[in-house]
């Protein structure tokens, strides 16, 4: 499509009413309430479903969640996750949820917070929250490790409760006494 | 004779140092100006550790960014000093220092003050200020086409062609625009410009003059037209939104200075903002009467020590609502494509400067006759 050109008037060729427009603007933008945010001392505020960090989790009971299925591991796109499986034994208390994980780290700044392993995880153990400003000095640092992930965590209050429904149904069978 | 030394050093001195604070500052008051017109609040943060404890005073000064020139300065200072491998060296390290030192000379012959006990407040009150200023601005060009030459690749070299060609289209304009003004006044003294301009009114405004009388009136329009070809020369001649062409950073990076680090960047910044003192104050002399005021007694040169740091503090009051003037428009005008450039000088602004020329000679005659 050509839009046609409108022919400019004398005034308008003069390129004063776009000198006295822009005069206008600028002045009323020069008195208007600011918009910046003072960063460090003012935070805005992190809309729902923000994808942050991501961290571990903890079940009301205060077990770790993740059974170390390595999914996240699999699925993580920049290969910033790294499980190692064999875990200390289950507790008591849970005796039907066989696996933890032993080790779990993941490099923040590897991470692309994408939230594919939220996504992928089948005992929602991993969740992205709402840290965005994670800082350290050195490499290192920023891998973070399973007790700092649980403890940045915290704990999740699902409504799933899957393996307390699978004892219940083990003991309706029969399976367990 | 030796006094006549010791007071022009000493002027010198006095002018020279507190025009680099003025740059500095200037730069300041450019981020802050644009911050507003942009709804934010620019540079609020550069705090000295001793400052931040003064009650009261100490967070003011620290919002109102007074301290970031120095942070901006040591920047500059500290950087890494890169001489890219390509470059011509000589030219390179010569262009900075070109580049700065007109816009420096500029201001020796601006009457920035009427008198401080004997002493007039002019470096040197030459005869010919105005041909001397001219000539000096003229050089400027050069930093800038020695940069782009020098810097041995394509965007500076474009910058720098650029430059050359928008710098002397608009001298020419920003000549002949004065020459009704010395033809009014009958000297290329710039402290006679002063003076006619205190008994007659501005040469721009002529209305906040008290004597006026029908003969400024007359040649009102023809002064006004100079004054608003020199004003858009100015702009053209410091590399100015919306003549910004040989910077132009969307389209050649940085321009001249793209090759630039360090304090030889910072030399060119300075000189940048120096031009635009520099041709504030000229403006300032040629069409807003100068040091003088029309009320309180202020347009006569003054005879206490008093009056004349006042007429001091007129000029510089002058002075910064042009440069404010000059950043506003900064962000009102969108860049000039650069056939557009050369059409508004040429085609426009030369014969309109020649015709005004022109017609104020004939004025001037039937006035006479």
């Amino acid at each position: 499509m050509i839009v046609k050109r409108r022919q400019l008037s004398f005034w308008e060729r003069l390129y004063l009413p776009a000198i006295i427009g822009g005069f206008k603007v600028t002045l009323r933008h020069f008195f208007r309430k600011k918009l910046t945010m003072q960063y460090p001392e003012e935070k805005w505020t992190v809309p729902p479903g923000y994808r942050g960090a991501p961290y571990l989790v903890k079940n009301p009971e205060g077990r770790t969640k993740c059974v170390s299925c390595q999914l996240c591991e699999f699925v993580c796109p920049p290969k910033a996750i790294r499980i190692t499986p064999p875990g200390p034994p289950g507790a008591p208390e849970v005796g039907n949820v066989e696996k933890a994980p032993n080790e779990f780290e993941i490099d923040m700044l590897r991470c692309i917070f994408c939230g594919y392993c939220q996504e992928v995880c089948p005992e929602e153990a991993i969740f992205l929250m709402k840290d965005y400003s994670l800082t350290g000095e050195s490499r290192k640092e920023m891998v973070y490790n399973k007790e700092k992930l649980l403890a940045l965590g915290g704990v999740h209050h699902d409504t799933i409760r899957k393996w307390e429904k699978k004892a219940v149904e083990a003991v309706e069978q029969g399976v367990r006494p | 004779m030796s006094q006549f030394v010791a007071y022009s050093l000493l002027k010198i001195v006095a002018v020279v140092l507190p025009l680099l604070g003025m740059v500095a500052y200037a730069v300041l008051l450019e981020r802050k100006v644009s911050a507003s017109i942009q709804d934010r609040v620019g540079p609020n943060r550069a705090a000295p550790p001793f400052v931040a404890a003064i009650p009261l005073i100490g967070p003011m000064l620290i919002r109102w960014g007074i301290f970031q020139p120095i942070a901006d300065g040591l920047k500059f200072l500290l950087k890494e000093d890169y001489t890219p491998d390509h470059v011509r060296k000589t030219y390179f390290w010569l262009a900075p220092a070109i580049a700065m030192i007109p816009s420096l000379l500029t201001i020796a012959v601006i009457p920035f003050g009427s008198n401080l006990g004997t002493q007039k407040m002019v470096i040197a009150d030459l005869n010919v200020g105005i041909l001397y200023t001219f000539g000096i601005v003229s050089l400027g060009v050069y930093g800038i086409v020695l940069a782009g030459y020098a810097a041995n690749s394509k965007y500076p070299f474009l910058g720098g062609i650029r430059s050359s060609a928008q710098m002397i289209s608009y001298e020419i304009a920003m000549g002949m625009s004065v020459i009704p003004v010395f033809m009014i006044i009958g000297s290329l003294r710039l402290s006679d410009v002063i003076t006619y301009q205190a008994q007659n009114g501005w040469l721009a405004l002529p209305f906040v003059s008290p004597n006026q009388t029908a003969s400024t009136y007359l040649l009102w329009p023809f002064t006004l037209l100079s004054f608003a070809i020199f004003v858009v020369a100015a702009f053209a001649e410091t590399n100015r939104l919306p003549f910004d062409l040989p910077e132009s950073e969307t389209e050649l990076v940085g321009g001249y200075h793209t090759e630039y680090s360090s304090l030889k960047f910072g030399l060119f910044f300075m000189g940048e903002y120096a031009a635009m003192i520099a041709v504030s104050a000229m403006m300032v002399v040629l069409f807003l009467g100068g040091w003088t005021m029309p009320f309180g007694g202020f347009d006569e040169p003054a005879t206490t020590l008093w009056m004349g740091i006042a007429h001091i503090a007129i000029f510089l009051a002058k002075l910064i609502f042009l440069m404010v003037l000059f950043i506003w428009v900064r962000w009102m005008l969108p860049r000039f494509r650069y056939d557009q450039l050369m059409d508004l000088g040429w085609r426009r602004f030369i014969p309109l400067a020649l015709a005004n020329i022109v017609a104020t000679a004939v004025v001037l005659w039937f006035r006479t006759a």
